[in-house]
């Protein structure tokens, strides 16, 4: 046999436990690592120590697509730039002018929300992070994340894009995080119709691009083009951001609950770079007029 | 012991690949076709030189496969620490089989592996019935010659 090289140093019994020994070892290992793992949490340190291994592998597979995107980025034409840089002014003209709008009706809405001696709304610190091309399972919609405790993520911190909710962090490693999106089927979140304020929650389906409501009465006032925005419930993602469009109302009157499917606002199968928000810090460098709850620390 | 003796560089060598090709970027087809390269790799070991990895092996990459993909720890080690142990079982008769043969009960051992990972994704609670989730051990044992011919070359050096 080849592959023992002395063969009259290298009897074929006796050397260690059986295969069926260390099968039964390693099997009551997985269990218990199962057990303890899904139903008390315990290993989050085993995990988070795990994740720390993991990390150079995710950079390596990451790497090829990142060394692209940065060639890409230094040998850009100057016309592409230059149109970019048009397209970019023309964006944030745009925004300017909604922006205009926006501050009047912010300091009327604080003022409002003083006579109520309700908590003001602070705008949310955010930080930009980026997904690493790394593939995980393809049934499920998770992501791995650059950020990680090391940048302040935590377990359940939402993630937004620029055109919406993206998702939250299920694992906070040191280095990189691993990210549900909204659309997994494991993910749920607590939205709020933005036209008449009418709560549900909307359930991801495992396909990329559809959202179901499957809590809502036939009779609920719902139709097709509604944005729902997140209601805030829950505490995990934060108020009044863009979730989903409603698609496709199905009211069948011998049902109790309408069939109602959305599309997700952010892109989130296009996605590079995503924000991290710290729903409840102020930005750094704003301090909003006669909001005493805008006085809490900037960091963590 | 005559542990020393064993090369087992090539071994670790072509586990760590393995583990980065299992977590490499693909299009989405490719990706649910992806054949289990590491679950190979190990077997291929197992098969080949059961003592040099064999479960402590397959248990350390399971393993090392769950942190990777953030399923449940112990998933990926319990169903490969079993379908390793079946390949040391009959390791001494996969070896002489030719190599259709051996890619038909590598296809099995796959098989095995992928109905564990199904099984304790239906006790932990997100169950993945789609029929291609069985696609990587029909790819697995498609590719096993290759795989074969091209961890034979490193078996020579072991």
């Amino acid at each position: 046999m080849v592959a023992f090289r002395n063969a009259e140093t290298r009897p074929i019994l006796g050397r260690g436990p059986s295969p069926g020994l260390r099968l039964f070892f390693f099997a009551l290992l997985s269990l218990g690592l199962m057990w303890l793992d899904q139903r008390q949490g315990y290993l989050e340190g085993l995990r988070h120590a795990l994740s720390l291994v993991s990390y150079p592998f995710q950079v390596l597979v990451d790497s090829p697509s990142a060394a692209w995107d940065w060639l890409e980025e230094s040998f850009a034409t100057r016309e592409r730039l230059s149109r970019e840089n048009a397209d970019l002014r023309q964006r944030l003209r745009e925004s300017d002018l909604k922006l205009m709008r926006f501050e009047d009706l912010e300091q009327q809405n604080l003022r409002l929300r003083e006579m109520r001696a309700a908590t003001a709304r602070i705008s949310e610190r955010v930080v930009v992070g980026e997904i690493m091309r790394v593939d995980l399972d393809p049934y499920r919609h998770r992501v791995i994340i650059n950020k990680g405790t090391r940048d302040g993520a935590y377990k359940g911190q939402p993630l937004l894009d620029a055109t919406g909710v993206f998702g939250q962090i299920t694992r906070a490693g040191a280095f990189s995080s691993e990210a549900i999106l909204i659309t997994d089927a494991e993910h749920a979140i607590p939205i709020q119709v933005n036209r008449n304020g009418l709560r549900s929650l909307a359930l991801g389906t495992g396909s990329p691009d559809r959202l179901s409501l499957p809590f809502l009465p036939t009779n609920a006032d719902i139709k097709e083009g509604d944005l729902l925005v997140s209601s805030g419930l829950g505490g995990v993602f934060p108020a009044g951001y863009p979730v989903a469009t409603v698609t496709k109302v199905d009211k069948m009157a011998a049902q109790t609950l309408a069939n109602v499917v959305a599309k997700p606002a952010a892109t989130l199968d296009r996605d590079r770079e995503l924000l991290l928000v710290w729903p409840n810090e102020p930005k750094a460098d704003e301090e909003l007029p006669a909001a005493p709850a805008a006085s809490t620390e900037a960091k963590p | 012991m005559s542990r020393e003796d064993l090369n087992r560089l090539p071994m670790y060598l072509s586990v760590l690949l393995g583990l980065t090709l299992s977590i490499l970027p693909l299009p989405h087809w490719l990706d649910v076709t992806r054949p289990d390269v590491l679950a190979i790799v190990v077997l291929y070991w197992a098969i080949m030189v059961p003592r040099a990895g064999g479960i402590t092996l397959a248990f350390v990459c399971g393993l090392a496969l769950d942190a990777f993909k953030g399923v449940v720890l112990g998933q990926h080690a319990l169903a490969l620490s079993l379908a390793t142990y079946v390949a040391i079982k009959l390791h001494l008769r996969i070896r002489i089989f030719p190599i259709w043969h051996q890619a038909l009960t590598v296809f099995w051992l796959l098989a095995l592996y992928e109905f564990v990972l199904f099984w304790i994704d239906g006790a932990t609670g997100h169950p993945i019935t789609n029929y291609s989730r069985w696609l990587p051990a029909f790819t697995g044992a498609a590719l096993w010659p290759v795989f074969a011919g091209l961890l034979g070359n490193a078996y020579q050096r072991t």
